[in-house]
């Protein structure tokens, strides 16, 4: 990777901030043992002191209690466990689910295999930026229903869902709410101590943290199935050694995230997504202002997005799109499909996400590139001529 | 660089040959659509006494495969007869350039479709084709033949995957040999419709999943 290496795709992963590392490294080296109950050896008891703090750090973030946070391998694990715990705890209450048809992966495909299983589930549509309706999801609820899952924003089009109102409403319907928080922890408020959600997905990964460590939040009085049989580790509800080092840099991320970074982030996106739509035969993917503060999403009519990711590569720029020929499924994104987009608006969308190591020029050099890609595409398209 | 394309896939399709349109062609032909997410138009001038490719241009709607194919088809095009030209297959195409990864072979297939159809359309046009020809099974496993298997990029036909086609008054029903949530299944659905549904005698077409 050359110098001049722009990175804009926070939303897929990210880099790690070298505090983090530092945070991080005597777990590996020195306090390595794993943790034990306080009878133990004394390097195990500092390695649960350590665990302790993090997960404290944590939860106080979240406006949780400590013991209602269960470390992960990351936001698949927590949201796979989330879905099938609480719908395989509450199957005998019910077997419907409702979900949005905009849901990353995790939570989606936990979803489909719980209908092989037996299970109905109801994906909402959304409005054409995003939004799921209230209205609908609350004529989705039937008596049967045991879950809702609806994301916090989401991961390709950075709308942000309006979650007091969704778990104000699944509260007054004695319905448990998943919430995957994956992209907006902890750049988007999210207080569980004032919002009733009983479910939260989150992850360290998109914001400088180390790969591979997520959690969960689980409201005390849950009704859940344990996740992972094994030891007795995270309460007893989700076996195996505990990541400790991963658990402390998870921890140390969501520390490092502060409003004057978030906010330098978002002007950085409006910048960018001014420019961008000032390309003829452009559209804004996801909602004007209720939106991740790292994410811009635009898409350009009569070019395909691979093309122009290839192009934005040699450039020195990593950048995503919801085109089909990026997908490894080689389908268009259900994103932009699910709120109403046709194919043509998926393939040439592109996704910009920004973090903590860009510059603040970097979106501007980005939308220069892709004007002049564009252009170029345009030229040799059959498209958009006549 | 790390790109899973060769150097002369990514030298045409930085720099593309015979791109653009011929103004009064003597024939042309779109393949795909924007909503299969790849799209080429080729452009052809036709010698009438030997009928043979004098210019031919094309354009694209896709991806970096699909704009690589175009260039170097038209330059394998060029100066062949319309029959020689028919048999240039996607295979020839990818091996000028170097290979492709196997699960962007559809993309190329797209562009080697492009030109056989403009071919079509001037042997149409100079009442050089034969008859309308009803879709039978064997034009249907022939088509099939343009169907990729991303997985591993060779036709959903040589590997096996087709098991069944019934052709029943213009429906047509076809069962692949896969899991309905394989990773590709939306994909080869697609491409499996695209490629039998504008058949003038065809009503339908349903694509069935099952492993066996």
């Amino acid at each position: 990777m050359s110098d001049s290496h722009i990175y804009l795709d926070n939303s897929a992963a990210t880099r790690l901030d070298e505090r983090v590392l530092e945070a991080m490294t005597p777990y590996f080296f020195d306090t390595y043992a794993v943790a034990t109950s306080q009878f133990g050896y004394t390097l195990g008891v500092e390695a649960k002191d350590a665990l302790d703090n993090a997960r404290a750090s944590l939860a106080a973030r979240l406006g949780a209690k400590p013991e209602e946070l269960v470390f992960t391998s990351g936001a698949t694990e927590s949201s796979n466990m989330a879905v099938k715990g609480a719908a395989h705890a509450l199957s005998k209450k019910g077997k419907h689910l409702v979900t949005s048809k905009i849901e990353d992966f995790p939570v989606l495909n936990s979803m489909r295999t719980l209908e092989r299983e037996g299970f109905e589930v109801t994906y909402l549509s959304t409005d054409a930026t995003g939004l799921v309706d209230l209205d609908e999801l609350r004529h989705a609820l039937t008596p049967g229903t045991v879950l809702v899952s609806i994301q916090s924003a989401n991961q390709e089009i950075g709308t942000a869902q309006d979650t007091p109102a969704i778990a104000a409403l699944c509260h007054e319907h004695g319905v448990l709410l998943h919430i995957d928080a994956t992209h907006s922890f902890p750049r988007m408020p999210l207080d569980v101590s004032k919002t009733p959600v009983d479910l939260v997905t989150i992850s360290g990964e998109m914001i400088h943290g180390p790969k591979g460590c997520g959690a969960l939040y689980i409201r005390t009085g849950t009704t859940f199935t344990k996740w992972m049989d094994g030891g007795f580790q995270e309460f007893n509800l989700r076996a195996g050694t505990e990541n400790i080092p991963g658990a402390i840099g998870f921890a140390k991320a969501v520390e490092l995230i502060t409003p004057a970074e978030t906010a330098g982030l978002a002007a950085m996106r409006d910048n960018t997504i001014a420019r961008l739509l000032a390309i003829p035969n452009s559209q804004l993917n996801g909602h004007p202002t209720l939106r991740l503060p790292q994410n811009a999403n635009v898409s350009f009519r009569f070019v395909e997005g691979e093309a122009i990711t290839l192009h934005m590569d040699m450039r020195g720029f990593a950048v995503s799109t919801g085109s089909a020929c990026f997908s490894r499924a080689l389908e268009a994104s259900h994103v932009i499909l699910g709120i109403g987009g046709n194919h043509e608006r998926a393939h040439g969308s592109v996704r910009l996400s920004f973090g903590r190591y860009n510059a603040p020029e970097d979106g501007i050099r980005a939308a220069e590139a892709l004007t002049e890609i564009i252009d170029r595409l345009r030229a040799i398209s059959p498209l958009g001529k006549d | 660089m790390p790109l899973p394309y060769s150097e002369l896939v990514m030298e045409h399709f930085q720099h593309p040959h015979n791109v653009g349109r011929i103004e009064n062609p003597d024939a042309k032909a779109i393949e795909g659509s924007p909503a299969c997410g790849d799209m080429v138009a080729v452009y052809l001038q036709v010698d009438p006494n030997t009928l043979s490719i004098t210019d031919i241009k094309f354009e694209s709607y896709g991806c970096a495969s699909n704009i690589a194919t175009g260039s170097i088809i038209t330059d394998m095009a060029i100066g062949k007869t319309l029959e020689e030209a028919k048999q240039i297959t996607w295979k020839q195409a990818s091996d000028a350039l170097g290979g492709l990864p196997p699960i962007k072979t559809h993309c190329s297939v797209l562009a080697v479709d492009g030109l056989r159809a403009a071919i079509q359309n001037y042997e149409e046009k100079h009442g050089l084709a034969a008859e309308k020809e009803p879709t039978t099974l064997e034009v249907v496993q022939r088509r099939l033949k343009h169907v990729m298997n991303p997985a591993v990029g060779l036709d959903i036909i040589r590997t096996k995957l087709v098991k069944s086609v019934d052709i029943a008054d213009g429906v047509i029903r076809i069962v692949i040999d896969m899991e309905p949530d394989n990773q590709f299944a939306g994909n080869i659905r697609e491409e499996i419709t695209e490629k039998l549904a504008h058949l003038w005698d065809v009503v339908s077409v349903s694509v069935e999943f099952e492993s066996s």
